[in-house]
C-alpha cells in the first residue's frame, strides 16, 4: 500500500505510544466516531460482539474501548472514541478523537450519525472529512427516524457527500453486512473517494490561503494542509501541543532510523 | 532525505502568522463553526424529507414555552415554589410523628437511667446530649428530605432540569462563567461537597474554580430544614393560618433564588477580578422527555440521597450533641462555658441581626450544618429551664422566649443562606483545586458576603424603626 517498512515500524509505535492501541501484523485500524446518543455503542458491540477490552487513553481519563472483528479473512482492530458533537477540541473528549483520526492515521473512520437529527449530527462527519478522505458515515437509527416520518435520501446523501454512506439500524442488525462490506473496501484501497470539502466564507478562505504555503511546507503531505491552518487559525492551544508534539515524534523516529541506517 | 526532514520553517512562526491574521480578523473562530454549521445545513436540506403535517411536535412546543424568555423564569420560579410548599405543607404531620415517638422514648430512656443508677452526667451527655440532638434531626430533616428529594429528583427525571440549564445559559455567560455551573449548583442542592466535586464536569480550570468558589450559595440539605423550620414558624405566623405554608415556601424560594443572584454577582466579580477571562461555549442537548421511571427516582432520593444525609447528619449529631452539652452544663463562675462565649460573640452577633448562641451556633456547627439548630436549641435550653420540644410550636415559644424578633429570623435565614461552607464541602474543595489559597478564599468569600448582608439589614431595620 506505498508504505515501506520502516513507515509501517514507525506508525505502530506511535500508535502504541500515543493511542495505546496494538495491532497485529496486517490488521486493519477503524476508528468510530459520533455524537454522544446516536447508537455508536450499539454499532459497536455489533460489529465486534464479544471480542473487546477496555482501558483508558493514555495519560487521560476518558474511556477507550477497542474491539476487533474479522470480515473476508482480514482482521479489524475498532477503536470506539469518545462521544463527541464536534472536533474542534473544547474538551479533553474532543481532542483525544481529533488526535487519534488526525494523528494516529486508522485505516477507516466510521462516523454514526442520528437519522432523526442528521443535519446536527453532519457537523461532525464534514469536520471528519477535512482530516481524512476514509471516511465511511454510517446513519444509525434510520428505523427511529421513519418512525417519525423522516425520509432520508441515502443515495443523493452519498453523492453530495462524496463518501459512502449506509443507512443502519444496529439494534436489530440491519445494515451491518453492508457497513463491514464498505470498511473492507475503504481499508484495502478498493473504494475510490472525493469527499466533499467544506465550503468558507471569503473571509475565512482569505486567510487560510494567507498560511497555506507556510503550512504545506512544514507538515509535508502528511496531514491535510488546508485543515491544520484552520486550526492555526483557529489559535486551538490543545491542537498546536499536539502537532508540535507529533511532528516532534516524526523528527526523532526519523533521525532514529537515520542512525540505524 | 536528511535535507526534507529539516523544516526550513518553524511551527512557532506560522503560529505567529496566524495570531497575526486571527487579530486582523475578530471572531474567526466563531466564523470558521458557522461556515460548518451552513455547509451542513446545505447538504441536509435536500436529503432529508419531513412528511408530516405537525412538524412541531408536542415536546417542540413544551420547549419553546419552558424556555421562552417571557415564560423560562417565572415557570422555573413557580415550580421550585410549588415543590416546596408541597415539601412544608407535607413535612408537618409526619414530623410531628416521629417527634412524639422519639421524645416519648427519651422519656423512656431517662427512666432507665434513673432505675440503673446512672450518674447525672452520664445521663445529660447520653440522653440530653446525644439522644435529643438525633431526634431533633431525625424529626426535623427527614420527613422534609423524604418529600423534597423524590420531588426534585423527579424533575430531573422528566428532562427539566436541562432546560433549566438552556434558561440561565446566558445569564452565566453574562457572568464570563460556564454554563455547567447551573449542573454543579443542583448537585449542591443535595449536598455542597458533592456540588464542588461535581465541578469536574467544567473544563476551563478558570471556570471551575469560579463554580467551586461559588458553590455554597445553594442551599444544601443540610441547610434546607433549618430554612424551612424558620420561614414556617415566624414568615408563615405573620399571616393568617391559611396561607402560612405558602407565605413559608415563597420565603424559602426566595431565598435560593437569592442565593442563585449572589452567585451570578460573586461570579461575575471574580471573572472581572482574580479569575480574568472569557466564557467558553458549550454543547448542551436537550435531551426527549421522557416518562419518570417511579422506582428508579425512589430508589435515587431515598437511599441514595435521604439515607445518605440523613447518615452523615447523625454521624455528626451524636458527639456535637455530647460536647454541646457539656460545654452547657460545666460552670466558670456563674455561667455556662457556652454562656461566655455566647457573651463573648454578642457585640458582633447584635451588629448582624443575630445573638451570641446564634453565631456561636454556626460556629459549633462548622463540621456539618445539619446541627445549626439542635445546637442552637441545646444553648437555649440550657440556659433557661428545660423544656421539651419536638413540634413547630414549642420551636416557636423557644426562640420567642429568648428574644427572637421578626429580625432575627430574616437574618438568621440569610446568614444560613450565605456562611461559610461545611468542612466537609471545604475539604472537597481543597481536594479539587489542590489549593490552600482557594480552598481559603472558598470560606473566606461567603464569610465576607454574609456578615455583609446581614449587618446591611439588621442596621437599616433598626435604623428604620421597623423592629
Amino acid at each position: 500500500m506505498g508504505m515501506s517498512n520502516s513507515t509501517i515500524e514507525k506508525h505502530h509505535k506511535l500508535l502504541s505510544e500515543h493511542f495505546g492501541v496494538t495491532t497485529t501484523p496486517g490488521q486493519f485500524t477503524v476508528a468510530l466516531a459520533g455524537n454522544p446518543n446516536v447508537g455508536k455503542s450499539t454499532v459497536f458491540n455489533a460489529l465486534t460482539g464479544l471480542h473487546q477490552h477496555t482501558g483508558n487513553w493514555p495519560g487521560k481519563t476518558v474511556d477507550n474501548a477497542q474491539g476487533s472483528f474479522t470480515y473476508l479473512d482480514r482482521s479489524f482492530l475498532m477503536i470506539d472514541l469518545p462521544g463527541t458533537y464536534s472536533i474542534l477540541a473544547h474538551t479533553v473528549e474532543e481532542q483525544v478523537a481529533r488526535d487519534f483520526i488526525c494523528f494516529g492515521k486508522p485505516d477507516a473512520t466510521l462516523v454514526v450519525l442520528d437519522a432523526t437529527c442528521l443535519e446536527r449530527n453532519l457537523n461532525l462527519a464534514l469536520q471528519v472529512m477535512e482530516i481524512t478522505p476514509k471516511i465511511i458515515v454510517c446513519v444509525n437509527l434510520i428505523d427511529e427516524a421513519e418512525k417519525k416520518n423522516i425520509k432520508i435520501d441515502i443515495s443523493a446523501l452519498q453523492k453530495d457527500l462524496g463518501v459512502p454512506v449506509v443507512a443502519t439500524a444496529a439494534r436489530n442488525g440491519k445494515g451491518l453486512d453492508i457497513l463491514r462490506q464498505k470498511l473492507y473496501e475503504m481499508s484495502t484501497g478498493l473504494c475510490t473517494v472525493a469527499p466533499r470539502q467544506i465550503n468558507y466564507s471569503s473571509e475565512v478562505e482569505n486567510a487560510i490561503q494567507q498560511l497555506l504555503p507556510k503550512v504545506s511546507r512544514l507538515i509535508g503531505s502528511n496531514l491535510n494542509p488546508r485543515w491544520v491552518a484552520l486550526r492555526l487559525l483557529d489559535g486551538d492551544e490543545a491542537f498546536i501541543n499536539s502537532i508540535s508534539q507529533y511532528l516532534d515524534f516524526d523528527l526523532h523516529s526519523t533521525r532514529l532510523q537515520e542512525v540505524a541506517v | 532525505m536528511s535535507a526534507a526532514v529539516k523544516p526550513m520553517i518553524t511551527l512557532e512562526e506560522i503560529c505567529a502568522e496566524a495570531e497575526k491574521i486571527r487579530l486582523s480578523n475578530p471572531n474567526l473562530g466563531d466564523k470558521i463553526v458557522s461556515d460548518i454549521y451552513h455547509n451542513a445545513e446545505m447538504i441536509a436540506g435536500p436529503a432529508v424529507s419531513k412528511n408530516s403535517t405537525d412538524s412541531r411536535s408536542w415536546d417542540h412546543k413544551l420547549d419553546d414555552i419552558l424556555t421562552s424568555r417571557l415564560f423560562g423564569y417565572p415557570i422555573m420560579f413557580a415550580l421550585l415554589s410549588i415543590i416546596f410548599w408541597i415539601t412544608i405543607a407535607g413535612a408537618n404531620v409526619p414530623s410531628q410523628m416521629i417527634a412524639d415517638t422519639l421524645f416519648a422514648f427519651q422519656d423512656q430512656l431517662l427512666i432507665w437511667f434513673e432505675l440503673a443508677g446512672a450518674p447525672s452526667w452520664l445521663t445529660g451527655i447520653v440522653v440530653l446530649g446525644m439522644f435529643r440532638g438525633l431526634a431533633w434531626v431525625i424529626a426535623v430533616m427527614l420527613p422534609p428530605m423524604a418529600i423534597f428529594f423524590p420531588l426534585f429528583t423527579l424533575l430531573e427525571d422528566l428532562g427539566y432540569l436541562p432546560r433549566v440549564a438552556f434558561n440561565l445559559d446566558n445569564m452565566f455567560k453574562k457572568c464570563r462563567a460556564c454554563g455547567k455551573q447551573i449542573l454543579t449548583m443542583c448537585m449542591g442542592f443535595g449536598c455542597n461537597a458533592a456540588g464542588v466535586v461535581s465541578c469536574r464536569i467544567i473544563d476551563s480550570p478558570r471556570e471551575r474554580l469560579i463554580a467551586v468558589l461559588t458553590n455554597n450559595f445553594v442551599p444544601c440539605n443540610g441547610r434546607f430544614p433549618t430554612l424551612i423550620a424558620i420561614a414556617t414558624i415566624f414568615m408563615g405566623g405573620m399571616v393568617v393560618s391559611e396561607l402560612q405554608t405558602a407565605v413559608a415556601s415563597l420565603v424559602v424560594t426566595s431565598l435560593v433564588v437569592l442565593g442563585i443572584f449572589i452567585t451570578f454577582a460573586v461570579s461575575w466579580a471574580l471573572s472581572h477580578t482574580l479569575l480574568k477571562g472569557e466564557a467558553s461555549s458549550m454543547v448542551l442537548e436537550l435531551p426527549p422527555y421522557r416518562k419518570p421511571q417511579l422506582g428508579a427516582i425512589f430508589y435515587r432520593s431515598l437511599i441514595d440521597r435521604t439515607i445518605f444525609v440523613l447518615k452523615r447528619a447523625i454521624i455528626m449529631a451524636a458527639p456535637a450533641g455530647a460536647i454541646t452539652w457539656l460545654l452547657a452544663n460545666i460552670y466558670i463562675g456563674e455561667i455556662s462555658i457556652i454562656g461566655h462565649l455566647a457573651a463573648w460573640l454578642q457585640p458582633f452577633a447584635y451588629a448582624i441581626g443575630l445573638d451570641g448562641f446564634i453565631l456561636l451556633a454556626f460556629i459549633l456547627g462548622l463540621p456539618a450544618n445539619e446541627i445549626v439548630m439542635p445546637i442552637l436549641l441545646m444553648c437555649y435550653l440550657s440556659t433557661g429551664q428545660m423544656m421539651e420540644f419536638g413540634t413547630l410550636e414549642e420551636l416557636r415559644d423557644i426562640l420567642i422566649n429568648n428574644n427572637w424578633t421578626w429580625l432575627t429570623a430574616v437574618c438568621t435565614m440569610l446568614f444560613c443562606l450565605l456562611h461559610w461552607p461545611c468542612t466537609t464541602t471545604l475539604l472537597s474543595a481543597y481536594k479539587e483545586t489542590g489549593s490552600k489559597k482557594w480552598t481559603f478564599l472558598t470560606f473566606l468569600i461567603p464569610t465576607i458576603i454574609a456578615f455583609t448582608v446581614c449587618f446591611l439589614v439588621a442596621q437599616s431595620a433598626r435604623l428604620l424603626n421597623l423592629v
